[in-house]
């Protein structure tokens, strides 16, 4: 007991570290799927595609050290829309190729599935043959400084920075959806997308900027993900992607602010399902808190409003 | 002046025709009612000029440009705006960004305007103003009716579609909307309803179509179908 109570605030720490960069990644699958209702599987590889683009524009840059003052910056935005835009224009064209033509035939949504399933290998394996098979490793943009200690837990440079962005973010798209025209636009056609029609919406461009807006979040996970734990791979995005799709889930998809809040508890799970087993044990915990979720409570923690606000 | 004119429109669900060729038209100012039973045809007739439903043959022209395949958002564009059937407001919206979304379709230089569409709304029904803040999801049904109409006017339509607005309202709600639709015209919008409660409709019309199974079997001034014995036995309920 008492070896637990140790954990507990690294377990916070990290759970809350983990959990943003899910949180961002939930946010791709609950934005598509409000207004397609359809889970785009392919997302994964947008968040993949996302930390390559970051990585080779620190190579591009000839970063092999890790920056200092102001430069360090100056680096993190570059890196930063490098990857929102590898990601989103990725996410855009995965919509115009693999799901458009689909929706304009009146497909089933198994074909979307497959379709999806389809895209993910392609650019897994485009990945794969350019770029190998093995983790390629990034510089050290930002150096794991310990700013204070709580307890156990250390409350480290890069951590503080993976949450404070995606914090940031998480606001800025909260406040588009919520506050402009265009997020009008983004809810209209999730609510009621004929009645979004008669009001002149023109649903496609909505589509594309949904895929685009969640493509971005995934571009700033993957950034965030590469500096935090510095590695990517052609299959990078598989499990962070099944990572983020859980927490959208246990949000209750389609929600916006359910997405948060499930990277969010998702993360925490996570880690003190680990503390409290073993390390290794992090994924079997996540996934079985998505059976679970499936089984008994599908529409999420927040879910239902969105059935709510239908009727 | 003729604003609408649809020519022998044929519309399919499928293999099972709505529309068996039906030609209706409306001028300029003048409010127009498409009376007639459940299942009749009207508010395909409605999805269809909005655009929400494909054209199997027949053409649909609007103020003189053929918008027969044209694609739905840019119709209101145009100048053609409808309050869709039942409760076709946005449930999760306030009633300010649903009526936000009425104006989704006028230009940034317009906005001087839409101020005072706003106002406009909320002097017709002042009862949106009271609530300018709750979601509309939560609202009665008239309320909410009064808001998709106050909604599509805030595209400044030209010309005003309603499907069924007395729907599942109490009788004075009924006569209240109905009053609304007669000021919303004379102050200078053309009006095409559709309508079950026929004698509602038909008091305020011009003009009136009857249709039945997918075709037009009468049109006429909306005074002689009401005068009309066997339309009053058939749709008014005598």
């Amino acid at each position: 007991m008492h070896n637990f109570l140790v954990q507990v605030p690294p377990s916070i720490i990290d759970g809350i570290t983990t959990g943003a960069i899910y949180a961002l990644m939930a946010l791709g699958y609950t934005l598509v799927y409000g207004v397609l209702r359809l889970i785009n599987f392919a997302h994964s590889e947008v968040f993949m595609v996302g930390t390559f683009a970051s990585l080779f524009t620190l190579h591009a840059l000839g970063i092999t050290k890790t920056p200092t003052g102001l430069a360090i910056v100056g680096v993190f935005l570059i890196i930063t829309i490098a990857a929102m835009a590898g990601s989103s224009i990725t996410a855009v064209l995965v919509e115009r190729i693999a799901y458009r033509p689909l929706r304009k035939r009146n497909s089933s949504s198994l074909a979307n599935l497959i379709s999806a399933i389809g895209v993910s290998f392609f650019l897994q394996e485009v990945y794969a043959l350019r770029y190998g098979r093995d983790l390629i490793p990034f510089p050290r943009i930002l150096n794991k400084t310990v700013l204070f200690r709580i307890g156990e837990g250390e409350i480290r440079l890069d951590k503080v920075v993976v949450v404070v962005v995606a914090l940031v973010m998480m606001f800025v798209l909260d406040r588009f959806v919520n506050g402009t025209r265009l997020g009008r636009g983004i809810r209209a056609v999730a609510q009621d997308s004929s009645t979004a029609v008669l009001m002149g919406v023109n649903i496609d461009r909505i589509v594309t900027l949904t895929f685009l807006l969640g493509g971005a979040m995934a571009g700033v996970a993957a950034m965030l993900y590469g500096m935090f734990y510095e590695v990517t791979q052609y299959n990078i995005g598989f499990v962070i992607g099944i990572k983020g799709f859980t927490a959208a889930v246990l949000g209750g998809i389609g929600n916006i602010r359910g997405a948060l809040l499930g990277g969010f508890v998702l993360g925490l799970v996570e880690t003190f399902g680990g503390a409290i087993f073993h390390a290794q044990w992090v994924d079997v915990v996540s996934f079985s808190v998505l059976v679970l979720v499936l089984l008994f409570r599908p529409t999420g923690i927040l879910g239902e409003s969105l059935q709510r606000a239908k009727a | 002046m003729q604003l609408l004119e649809i020519k022998d429109l044929e519309v399919f669900y499928g293999k099972i025709q709505a529309l068996r060729g039906i030609s209706v038209s409306v001028n300029s100012g003048e409010i127009v009612s498409l009376i007639g039973a459940n299942g009749a045809g009207k508010t395909t007739t409605l999805k269809t000029i909005s655009g929400l439903r494909k054209v199997h043959s027949g053409s649909i022209t609007f103020k003189g440009e053929d918008i027969t395949n044209m694609v739905g958002h840019k119709r209101v564009h145009l100048g053609l705006c409808q309050a869709p059937e039942g409760r076709g407001v946005f449930p999760g919206m306030t009633v300010v960004e649903n009526l936000e979304m009425g104006a989704y379709s006028r230009k940034k230089s317009e906005s001087g305007k839409v101020k005072e569409d706003f106002d406009r709304v909320f002097d017709l029904f002042p009862r949106l103003n009271e609530r300018r803040k709750q979601i509309a999801g939560t609202m009665s049904g008239g309320e909410q009716q009064m808001l998709a109409i106050g909604r599509a006017l805030m595209s400044s339509p030209e010309l005003l579609l309603l499907d069924e607005p007395s729907m599942g309202l109490a009788p004075m709600l009924v006569s209240q909307i109905f009053d609304i639709i007669q000021e919303i015209n004379r102050q200078g919008t053309t009006i095409l309803v559709v309508e079950q409660n026929a004698t509602k409709a038909l008091s305020i019309s011009n003009r009136a179509y009857v249709l039945e199974t997918g075709s037009v079997t009468r049109s006429a001034d909306a005074k002689e179908l009401l005068d009309d014995d066997s339309i009053r036995k058939a749709y008014l309920g005598e």
